[in-house]
């Protein structure tokens, strides 16, 4: 099981990476594409396996097809490097440095390596997310909806010139 | 045979269960061909393949050596990367699927239960869904790598069709995981294995979802057929406007591919429909041991190979939708119709509790 994780890691890292480096919009997307599926991965070993299934659905199956269908259709290519402004030059990588940093320490904080327990076996399956939604989380959940549903009447407006 | 650990029989097991379904569909996939041009023949009053074999059933074989030898041909200005692995992942992902499939019950062999499946997952249907809904990645990077004008509008169709109609493909089958409360494709089936009650007087109608849920299956097989890229929602290869759509610019062993990956997935969908809708594996069983265990997988056969026909009468009656019928179809008639599908099957499980 540890392999396996150690092997979705590198695959995510790697991905992750390569998306950033890329020139070409649609390998960027596809490495993106890959970053979701293999952290879907990490997902399954951790037992979330219904957290798994949905993030290749709705993020890797429709999100980024939308993605690439956009690319597809502007038909970019090869993206010319822009000119970086200095403050980008000198204040970027001292900025990068400090939030790494900064999630380290929490990391850090939460599992210490000494004390490093296996959580509980914790029910991934989709009752048992059903369940905590509609009784603990039912307020969350419902504003999320009416946010969704606002971005969607918002996204009608706009496509739609003349009012 | 004690020197055998369970784990080794486990894999074992599995490894058999594998090699025998792949060996399957692909034998059901090279078939399917046939039998497509056979029945489009007949109903088109001509012959269809005769010469191969008798009745033309080498025919498949046949198409499969010419597709190894034929030369196999890239578009100079393609992206070669993509060019190469949109087919690979197209086939990979169509076969992908039919691994949390059962085609039927379980039986004992020297001790070990073995299940007709190659694995249970307690998300099977959603695992179906997801790799479906990465199916389109295939077909429209197949469409852009080829960087040619008739296969990118295959691509951006193609990737336009699936969006919408996954929506109401997923929507579809809601109805029946509220009836059925799971979502494993076994627990599915087997919450179909009795007969319906109605105020307590057995009807003998089996306990198959398609009488409570006869829209929700409407909508699905509506919603698999535009998935599949068939006739009538297969704009994204429509050969008399595209044509050859997305697969234009491929030719031997790539194009095979998605030939194959199509059928492929026209297989995975109507073994669905079978499970969600036509109680899976259940049937007449009778007869000694032996028959008892393998009838169910005759049923399921029955049933799988009634959708393929289906699938390929469709083909030889309906014509090809327009883009924006097809559009209209999806979002103002597919979608609405399975909303209201899920809200009167959840009033009706809540008043009869």
């Amino acid at each position: 099981m540890t392999i396996l994780f150690y092997i979705f890691a590198a695959v995510t890292v790697l991905a992750a990476l390569n998306m950033v480096l890329q020139r070409t919009p649609v390998y960027s997307a596809l490495s993106l594409i890959v970053v979701l599926c293999s952290l879907a991965g990490v997902y399954l070993l951790l037992g979330a396996e219904f957290m798994a299934v949905i993030q290749v659905i709705v993020y890797a199956g429709a999100i980024m097809v939308l993605f690439v269908f956009v690319i597809m259709l502007l038909n970019a290519g090869h993206e010319a490097p822009s000119h970086r402004s200095s403050i980008a030059k000198w204040l970027g990588a001292p900025l990068i440095g400090a939030f790494l940093g900064v999630m380290l320490m929490v990391i850090w904080d939460q599992f210490p390596p000494t004390s490093a327990t296996p959580p509980a076996h914790i029910d991934g399956g989709p009752a048992a997310i059903g369940h905590l939604l509609f009784s603990n989380y039912v307020l969350p959940f419902e504003v999320t909806s009416i946010l969704i549903l606002v971005a969607v009447l918002g996204a009608v407006v706009l496509a739609k010139k003349e009012f | 045979m004690g020197t055998f650990s369970d784990m080794a029989i486990l894999v074992i097991i599995a490894a058999v269960k594998i090699a025998l379904v792949l060996l399957i569909l692909l034998t059901g996939i090279a078939y399917a061909t046939w039998l497509e041009r056979k029945v489009v023949a007949h109903m088109q009053a001509r012959w269809g393949p005769y010469l191969v074999g008798p009745h033309g059933l080498l025919q498949p074989v046949a198409d499969g050596i010419k597709f190894i030898l034929k030369e196999d041909i890239m578009p100079l200005e393609a992206d070669k990367i993509i060019y190469w692995l949109a087919p690979f992942l197209g086939f990979v992902l169509a076969f992908l699927s039919i691994a949390v499939i059962p085609f039927g019950g379980s039986f004992t062999l020297y001790g070990h239960s073995i299940q007709f499946q190659i694995t249970d997952l307690n998300v099977g249907l959603l695992f179906v869904f997801a790799v479906t809904s990465l199916g389109v990645y295939s077909i429209a990077l197949a469409g852009w790598s080829s960087n040619s004008k008739y296969p990118l509008f295959g691509g951006l169709r193609s990737s336009a069709q699936m969006i919408s109609y996954e929506l109401s493909l997923g929507l579809a089958v809601i109805g029946t995981l509220m009836m059925a409360g799971t979502l494993s494709l076994r627990g599915i089936v087997d919450a179909q294995s009795h007969t319906w009650y109605i105020h307590g007087i057995n009807t003998w109608v089996p306990h198959w979802y398609i009488f409570a849920q006869p829209i929700g299956f409407f909508v699905y097989f509506t919603s698999a057929i535009a998935e599949t890229n068939r006739i009538p929602f297969d704009l994204p290869e429509g050969e008399t406007e595209l044509v050859g759509g997305f697969h234009t610019e491929y030719s031997s062993m790539k194009f095979a591919m998605f030939f194959m990956s199509e059928y492929a997935n026209m297989i995975t969908v109507s073994c669905l429909a079978t499970i969600l809708f036509f109680g899976g594996w259940h049937g007449p069983e009778f007869g000694p041991m032996i028959v008892r265990i393998l009838l169910p997988l005759f049923w399921f056969s029955l049933k799988v190979f009634g959708f393929m026909f289906f699938y390929i009468w469709m083909r030889g009656t309906l014509p090809r939708f327009r883009y924006d019928q097809l559009m209209s179809l999806g979002w103002k008639f597919l979608l609405p119709v399975a909303l209201l599908n899920i809200l009167v099957t959840g009033f009706l499980i809540v008043w009869h509790g």
